[in-house]
């Protein structure tokens, strides 16, 4: 599988701390990659720092061919990356289907998606003309990926998608990640191993900044001590 | 009523809002029936529709851009004098025998375009680069209302300059229960109202209504969807300033146009935005009405009863300290 993004050495400060100081991992083309780490290790600023929200003063990210440094976020959007934050940003006062057709790249392409997305998430066509802050956390959740699916994007970066949700949603949630990797690829960051293992094909573990660990999750799982040392859990 | 709508009316917080802006309203339509006969009323609650549509166009954008860009935007009573200004110059280029329909619709065009422009070009060469600096974009605007202030008093003097004619259909009284209202009056509620409706629905109804809407609450998130949250910022600030400047060649006829115009409009911006609620349109849309009848009220009862306008100027910073005491984010504001 070809790699279809590339991060190589990332360093990002927020304000004068130093996040990042020299992540690299690569994300095969249809798989779905997770990083791992423990709080504050630098997941989300690697997120971030990929979306150009916040801006690596070193390194490179080599989306497609394209390097993304130095991009403004709307411009990486473009090209075809979808994020869904960790606080999952539902704009609270727009109704769902507002919250959904501002995602739209080109006119009509909602009512082109709507049904792919309705078939991942049925509650949202119920709740249609709902205000996105009157949804429930898992409601707010599944709204949060449908509208990274909305344009048609190559590479969705998920942060945390199972955090705050109950065991039942965490399940819904995990099978709409599993038939949406079907369509693109998928880099996410999530805390919760048991869910992590379950959707990854690949991962890189991230410590005090740095990427420590990479490979397939199947050969993780075979290895307990790094679980336990970098993640805290067997 | 659309399911959007409704959706928006069942949230309690903006029901209990529009019934205490709505009980205010009433209780001054009461005060005035209590003091003053029919013809005077009538006279009084058009006079204050009339002041306070022109209170809204001063304060729309300032409210837009201050929800969407957070910057408080102090140059914006100077955009509603340099509309009257700009609107002016154009009246007064057409030569002679030119139909005064013709030049008062090409001033009304030339101040709103060119309000427009000067608002975008603030934006993307002064604004933008302080965005980071709140205290900072605070200073600029207060200096760039200054400068504009300054030069329009070296070019066209201290004295300001006496108002244009109107059209003759606009240059006329009507009778209202025995006592007379100027037509111009209602043509500038009418423009007010139809700005009020056509910004609402812009906001409502079309996509740059939702991105502006979006960008209030997360324009880091709006960003990450693929949008140019710097484009709809220079869009949004010129089309503040494009409203101001509409509102300064609207009134021209009736106030005339003079340097100092636009700070006396500027701090009743200011009261009505806080009144309606940072950064909720719907809010300065009904206290800008709010404020309108307040001051005309209390015009009305200074003339008739007091015979001193102290009460006049004072109104409205009153009514905002009542109506903060109780609702301290403003009628229409959200707590956070």
């Amino acid at each position: 599988m070809p790699n279809i993004l590339e991060v190589d050495e990332i360093y990002t400060d927020i304000g004068q701390f130093h996040i990042l100081e020299g992540v690299s991992f690569q994300v095969p083309e249809g798989s779905v990659t997770v990083l791992l780490g423990r709080n504050g290790a630098g997941k989300t600023t690697t997120l971030r720092s990929i979306m150009g929200l916040w801006k690596p003063h070193r390194g490179r990210i080599n989306y497609q061919g394209a390097d993304l440094v130095g991009k403004p976020a709307y411009q990486i959007a473009q090209l075809g990356i979808g994020y869904v934050p960790e606080y999952r940003a539902i704009f609270r006062h727009l109704t769902v289907a507002e919250n959904l057709r501002i995602a739209e790249r080109k006119r009509g392409q909602l009512a082109e998606r709507q049904r792919f997305i309705f078939d991942l998430f049925p509650d949202l066509e119920r709740l249609y003309n709902w205000p996105g802050g009157q949804l429930s956390g898992g409601q707010q959740q599944m709204l949060a990926i449908a509208r990274a699916l909305v344009a048609e994007n190559k590479l969705l970066l998920i942060d945390e998608p199972s955090e705050g949700l109950a065991p039942v949603l965490i399940e819904q949630m995990m099978q709409a990640i599993r038939q949406l990797s079907s369509h693109s690829t998928v880099l996410l960051v999530e805390q919760n191993f048991r869910v992590a293992s379950q959707l990854a094909d690949f991962y890189t573990i991230i410590e005090d900044g740095k990427s420590v660990h990479h490979g397939e999750i199947k050969q993780l799982l075979k290895e307990p001590d790094l679980i336990r040392r970098y993640l805290g859990a067997a | 009523m659309s399911l959007q709508t409704a959706t928006v009316l069942r949230s309690n917080t903006f029901r209990s809002s529009l019934l205490f802006s709505a009980a205010f309203i009433a209780l001054l339509v009461l005060v005035n029936f209590a003091l003053f006969n029919p013809g005077q009323v009538s006279v009084v609650v058009l006079s204050g529709l009339y002041q306070g549509m022109l209170f809204f166009l001063v304060s729309a954008g300032f409210s837009i851009v201050f929800g969407l860009l957070d910057v408080l935007n102090l140059a914006q009573g100077s955009f509603f004098m340099l509309g009257a200004y700009i609107g002016f110059a154009v009246y007064g280029s057409f030569p002679e025998g030119t139909p005064v329909w013709a030049r008062f619709m090409a001033a009304i065009m030339a101040a709103t375009l060119g309000g427009g422009l000067l608002g975008a070009l603030t934006e993307s060469a002064l604004i933008r680069p302080l965005y980071a600096r709140p205290v900072f974009q605070i200073v600029l605007t207060f200096g760039l209302g200054i400068v504009f202030t300054e030069l329009v008093r070296a070019i066209y003097g201290p004295a300001g300059l006496i108002p244009i004619q109107p059209p003759a259909a606009l240059d006329t009284t009507f009778p209202i229960l025995g006592a007379r209202f100027e037509t111009y009056r209602v043509f500038i509620i009418v423009v007010g109202a139809v700005l009020m409706a056509a910004i609402l629905l812009l906001l409502q109804r079309t996509r740059i209504g939702i991105i502006i809407r979006a960008g209030v609450q997360d324009s880091e998130m709006v960003q990450a969807l693929g949008i140019n949250i710097r484009r709809i910022f220079t869009l949004v600030f010129a089309l503040g300033c494009a409203v101001a400047a509409l509102g300064g060649i609207t009134a021209a006829p009736y106030l005339g146009a003079f340097p100092s115009m636009g700070d006396q409009f500027l701090l009743s911006a200011v009261i009505v935005v806080v009144l309606g609620g940072m950064s909720s349109f719907e809010g300065t849309v009904i206290a800008s009405i709010l404020v309108g009848l307040t001051r005309a009220t209390a015009e009305q009862i200074s003339l008739q009863y007091l015979q001193t306008p102290v009460l006049a100027s004072l109104s409205i910073l009153l009514i905002m300290i009542v109506v903060l005491l109780v609702r301290p984010s403003g009628l229409f504001g959200r707590e956070n």
